[in-house]
């Protein structure tokens, strides 16, 4: 037998105690007991904070809303998803080809993988959904001559058109003179449609009976400013933390704050949409992100950020009861 | 019963209850026993069936007294490691009240009394466990709880955490509401910058819901059972820099204090 004492304790006999079963004093423990009585409160907690505070459920937007309120807008998109103007229309992979996506020095990936849920802006949007229901005679021909057109000349008439609308600010009787051929007929054909609300349906269905994808829908939401406008009232755009907040006062995705942070760096959300950082922001805060969760998935494996609980003592605080009956080492 | 035979059920009258078939039987044997069949499979303790390999690394690594303990060590007081079991138990209120909202669906939720405060369950139930959850990893960070070969079991917590992030995400994509609509159109820029958005496609419903609902809930439950299998089998780690009994202290009067290690 032999005698030891604390202080005298091997440095390294000492760490050995964490990876070797314990040898000091026992408590009783119900841990049975603990998960059920856990399980109770949670179950209470749950039960008074939903009954006292109830939930966010804002209704979803609809073309119809977008067009009776803001019909200005929303012919306007029209022009520019026939134009091939609009963000969806100009967006590249995944959607189409019209641009490369974003690549951050060697890593090009949306590139790499190409169209994997086609969008085809003017057809998708404007003309398979005028097509698809009886129209006006005005509107039938518009569709025919525009059928009947190249592509060239559709593209023609779509991008002069949609240039002299944003001249006249937006305001289709103050458009200039010009050849637009059946462009302003299709677009406020589609207006109309959606105003009587047909339009929500048709993009829903796309032709078939079940259907589960909303892509089309939510990027033709997202072209125009009716959404952006409702996210902006709702504190919900990604330069005001709206990452993490909900709409009314409800708490949000807060676990999100640190991916939030990122784009609260001027650098990373500058009013000029050139400044590499700001228009390449999505990709390096992701990667970001992913360096991040590495680093806390491997913190015990790396030196110095694994020894910060060592250098700040909040474990003593934790442990107070236990150190208090235990010698200083 | 034979004196010799430590079984009932092995008794030659009843052998034939044991057997496939009186054909398996040998009738021509004094006892009617087939010498081929093993008069108690299973007790064999050096048995090399698969079933007895993994019970006996079943129990070797985790027998009943660490899965379902009674005791904990001296140290295991404090309100920090209520956070744990405080996220399993919020986990159980998230699993049924989701349930419940992805049988009677979204009309339902929407529309109806009943619906809305089972969503609002839902809700609350997530908030507070993603506060319980955060509250133990910083917990178990400033406790250094991944000494003693314990780094699978913080890797294993910090994958639970990622996971939850995830399922949590998609389930503000299926809410099928105005934040929906907003969230996926914004999510989708940073998710097809890195190309993610070629294979997950946030304003597919379908798609959404059944990672929401099945697989990620599926993937955080299996990795939360594995990190508390870990939390088990290795013990709660001991506070920084503590000695245990192995070491006796010095007694104030100086005299030196008898070792307890056998």
């Amino acid at each position: 037998m032999t005698t030891r004492t604390a202080d005298r304790a091997p440095a390294a006999k000492r760490a050995d105690i964490a990876s070797r079963e314990w040898k000091g004093p026992w408590r009783r423990y119900d841990i049975v007991k603990e998960g059920v009585i856990a399980l109770v409160v949670v179950s209470i907690l749950t039960v008074l904070l939903a009954g006292l505070f109830s939930s966010p459920d804002e209704p979803p937007l609809t073309f119809q809303g977008w067009a009776t309120s803001a019909p200005d807008n929303f012919y306007a998109t029209a022009v520019q998803e026939l134009a091939g103007t609009s963000t969806s229309a100009g967006y590249g992979p995944p959607y189409n080809t019209a641009a490369d996506g974003i690549s951050v020095g060697p890593l090009a990936p949306q590139q790499r993988f190409g169209v994997t849920h086609p969008v085809d802006a003017a057809n998708d949007f404007v003309i398979t959904p005028l097509r698809s229901q009886l129209q006006s005679a005005d509107v039938t021909d518009a569709l025919a001559t525009w059928d009947s057109a190249s592509s060239d000349q559709q593209t023609a008439w779509a991008t002069d058109y949609d240039t002299a609308l944003t001249d006249a600010d937006g305001d289709a009787t103050k458009v200039a003179d010009g050849d637009y051929g059946p462009v302003p007929v299709l677009a406020q054909g589609l207006t109309d449609m959606a105003s009587a609300g047909a339009l929500d349906g048709i993009l829903m269905s796309q032709g078939v009976f079940y259907q589960t994808d909303f892509t089309k829908q939510i990027l033709f939401l997202g072209d125009g400013s009716y959404l952006d406008d409702a996210a902006t009232a709702a504190h919900l755009q990604g330069n005001t933390w709206g990452m993490m907040n909900e709409t009314g006062s409800y708490p949000g995705q807060a676990w999100l704050w640190l991916y939030s942070f990122w784009y609260q760096i001027p650098q990373f959300n500058s009013d000029n949409p050139d400044d590499y950082l700001t228009s390449h922001a999505d990709a390096i805060i992701f990667y970001i992100m992913a360096v991040l969760s590495l680093v806390l998935l491997l913190l015990p494996f790396i030196p110095g950020l694994r020894s910060i609980p060592r250098w700040i003592p909040i474990h003593r605080l934790i442990w107070r009861d236990f150190y208090r009956t235990q010698p200083k080492s | 019963m034979t004196a010799d035979s430590p079984n009932p059920a092995v008794e030659p009258d009843n052998v034939q209850a044991v057997v496939d078939s009186p054909a398996d039987v040998d009738t021509g044997s004094s006892v009617g026993l087939d010498p081929t069949v093993d008069p108690d499979p299973g007790i064999d303790p050096s048995s090399s069936m698969w079933t007895s390999r993994l019970r006996r690394a079943w129990m070797s690594k985790l027998p009943p007294d660490e899965l379902l303990p009674d005791r904990q060590p001296a140290y295991v007081a404090s309100w920090i490691y209520v956070f744990g079991v405080l996220t399993l138990a919020a986990f159980l209120v998230i699993l049924v009240t989701g349930l419940v909202l992805a049988f009677a669906g979204p009309a339902w939720y929407h529309t109806s009394s009943p619906g809305l405060f089972t969503n609002s369950l839902h809700f609350w139930s997530v908030q507070l466990f993603f506060v319980f959850m955060v509250v133990h990893l910083w917990g178990k960070f400033w406790m250094a709880a991944w000494r003693g070969r314990r780094a699978m079991t913080w890797i294993t917590g910090v994958v639970a955490f990622l996971a939850s992030i995830g399922t949590a995400f998609t389930g503000y994509l299926v809410q099928t509401n105005f934040d929906s609509q907003w969230i996926s159109f914004e999510a989708k820029d940073g998710l097809n910058a890195v190309g993610i958005g070629a294979f997950f496609n946030v304003a597919n419903l379908g798609q959404m819901l059944l990672l929401h609902a099945c697989l990620l809930p599926l993937v955080v439950g299996v990795i939360a059972v594995w990190h508390v299998l870990l939390v088990r089998s290795r013990g709660v780690v001991p506070p920084i820099d503590t000695v245990d009994t192995e070491f006796s202290v010095t007694p104030a009067d100086g005299a030196s204090a008898t070792e307890v290690r056998p």
